[in-house]
């Protein structure tokens, strides 16, 4: 008993809860039925905001989700949450446990949380993170939080796209600050240091202001200063001006040049992103049968490896 | 890869046995599959809801504290209530014989104890969702 893809839509739109999970999981699953559907979805998006939140495993990213959400849900928005893990690259399978951390936001309407595992997809977000954000921008959600996997150096891509980028920083995971080490510091809109409760923290926050002085004396002209919030999950702590630093970035963006910009940066991505998708897809059912006999005279040195890659994608139209 | 079977493991109550629902979590993503987990202490209705966000094929409940009779119907009740029929419930942990035959009557699809193996757990869940079939 399948339902059409494009029955669930009209569902989805009132902001039935199975109907969104179910949408999601055919995004997920890349189900060639679901793309006119997701056509649709993409047209009809684009009120929420979202929220990306990056950041070392460890350093508090759920956590602080659950805790900003309670925050954001105070002022009556809806809350979509998308938390993301790393699949196994062994077997391709997933345990995915930022649930636990969200446990204050159970038995709330006003929030949705799915799990998402990256599939082998780079850059801290899974193929279908994008498909996700647009579903819960159609059901209703407000705010829409990506949680990233926080692995470091690609995380950047999170930055094209989320209209604000959090970059969370903690005490006690070695003493440099691993945003720099991962070279994501850039990407942020507005950098957190979480854990303030901890009596490390203070080194922490100097550490990062240090830094970013550095940085604005070589871009000390532009529009938009990403301030350093410090807060604290477990005290409930300085949330309320993270709050107020997302309501003012928000507004930064509106009707702005920077907004539109931004705007367009994410199309960008999602345009490359899916593109890539397909050429991959084309990729590798147009060159399977091929590979071993192109492989066989390659490894016989016969030709060399640049002339094996352009007969591989020979007709491809790429 | 394409099998894409989603699986929520779930604690509920006070029961702080948490080893066994790692073990399943652990030998279920050796096998390819996408887990969930919600952590200890969670209410049969809190994770019936999860189980609806994260639409789950499978959702497995561990339970050794001897609250199964109670924590089951509530867990399918609250199933019934959100309207959701394709999502196979599954059990394990410490359970008489007994009350694995009256919570299998109940509409449990299955309850694994003790010393399962490995490849029995994942066999099953592949099996159960193999014959509920697309959805
Ligand atoms: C280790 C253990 C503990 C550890 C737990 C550590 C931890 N973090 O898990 C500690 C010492 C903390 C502990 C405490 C207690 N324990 Co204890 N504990 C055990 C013991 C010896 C082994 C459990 C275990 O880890 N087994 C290993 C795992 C891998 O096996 P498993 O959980 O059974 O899982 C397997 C299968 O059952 C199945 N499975 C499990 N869940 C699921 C779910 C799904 C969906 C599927 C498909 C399969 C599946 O797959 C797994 C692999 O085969 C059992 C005795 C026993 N024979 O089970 C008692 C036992 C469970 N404990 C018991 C009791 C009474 C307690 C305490 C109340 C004792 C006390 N008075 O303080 C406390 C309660 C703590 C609490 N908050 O809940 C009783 C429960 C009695 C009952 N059910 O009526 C038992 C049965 C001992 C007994 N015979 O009396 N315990
Ligand atoms: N002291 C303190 N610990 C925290 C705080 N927030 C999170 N933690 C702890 O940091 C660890 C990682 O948190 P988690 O939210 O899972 O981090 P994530 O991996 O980035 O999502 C957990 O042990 C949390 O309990 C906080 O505000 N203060
Ligand atoms: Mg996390």
């Amino acid at each position: 008993m399948r339902v059409p893809s494009r029955d669930l839509l009209p569902r989805v739109l009132k902001g039935e809860i199975a109907a969104i999970a179910r949408l999601l999981s055919r995004a997920e699953a890349a189900d060639p039925e679901c793309r006119d559907t997701l056509g649709e979805v993409y047209s009809r998006a684009g009120k929420a905001h979202v929220i990306g939140i990056t950041g070392v495993p460890g350093s508090g990213k759920s956590t602080m989700v659950s805790v900003l959400a309670a925050h954001l849900r105070k002022a009556g928005h809806k809350i979509g949450i998308i938390a993301i893990d790393p699949s196994s690259p062994y077997s391709g399978g997933s345990i995915m446990g930022d649930r636990i951390r969200m446990s204050d936001l159970a038995g709330d309407e006003g929030v949705f949380i799915r799990s998402m595992a990256t599939r082998g997809a780079l850059g801290g977000m899974a193929r279908a993170t994008l498909d996700a954000v647009d579903i819960l921008d159609v059901a209703g959600f407000d705010y829409i939080l990506i949680e990233t996997v926080g692995v470091g150096q690609d995380e950047v891509e999170i930055a094209s796209a989320s209209h604000t980028t959090l970059v969370v920083s903690a005490p006690g995971l070695g003493d440099e600050i691993q945003a720099i080490k991962a070279g994501i510091l850039e990407i942020a809109d507005i950098h957190v240091v979480s854990k303030s409760d901890r009596p490390d923290a203070r080194s922490t926050i100097s550490d990062l202001k240090q830094m970013l002085a550095l940085g604005v004396s070589l871009e000390s002209n532009a529009a938009w200063r990403p301030p350093v919030i410090a807060t604290s999950s477990l005290k409930r702590e300085g949330f309320d001006e993270l709050v107020s630093a997302l309501e003012k970035h928000k507004t930064f963006l509106a009707g702005s040049e920077a907004g539109r910009a931004r705007s367009r940066k994410i199309a960008q991505f999602r345009m490359l992103k899916t593109a890539e998708d397909l050429l991959r897809i084309r990729f590798t059912e147009r060159s399977a049968g091929r590979v071993a006999a192109i492989a066989d005279r390659l490894a016989s040195r016969e030709i060399d490896p640049y002339a094996a890659g352009e007969k591989l994608i020979e007709g491809m139209g790429a | 890869m394409a099998e894409n079977i989603r699986v929520l493991m779930a604690k509920v109550g006070l029961d702080g046995h948490d080893r066994g629902v790692r073990v399943v979590a652990r030998c279920l993503r050796d096998a390819g599959l996408d887990v969930v987990y919600t952590g200890l202490h969670r209410t049969p209705e809190e994770v019936v809801d999860a189980a609806v966000q994260e639409d789950v094929d499978v959702l497995g409940v561990s339970l050794l504290s001897g609250a199964h009779m109670t924590a089951f119907p509530r867990i399918m009740k609250r199933l019934k209530e959100r309207g959701v029929s394709d999502i196979i419930l599954l059990g394990g942990g410490v359970i008489p014989d007994e009350d694995v035959v009256a919570l299998k009557k109940m509409g449990v699809a299955e309850i694994l104890l003790q010393d399962t193996p490995p490849n029995v757990i994942v066999d099953t869940v592949r099996r159960l969702v193999r014959e509920r079939g697309a959805r």
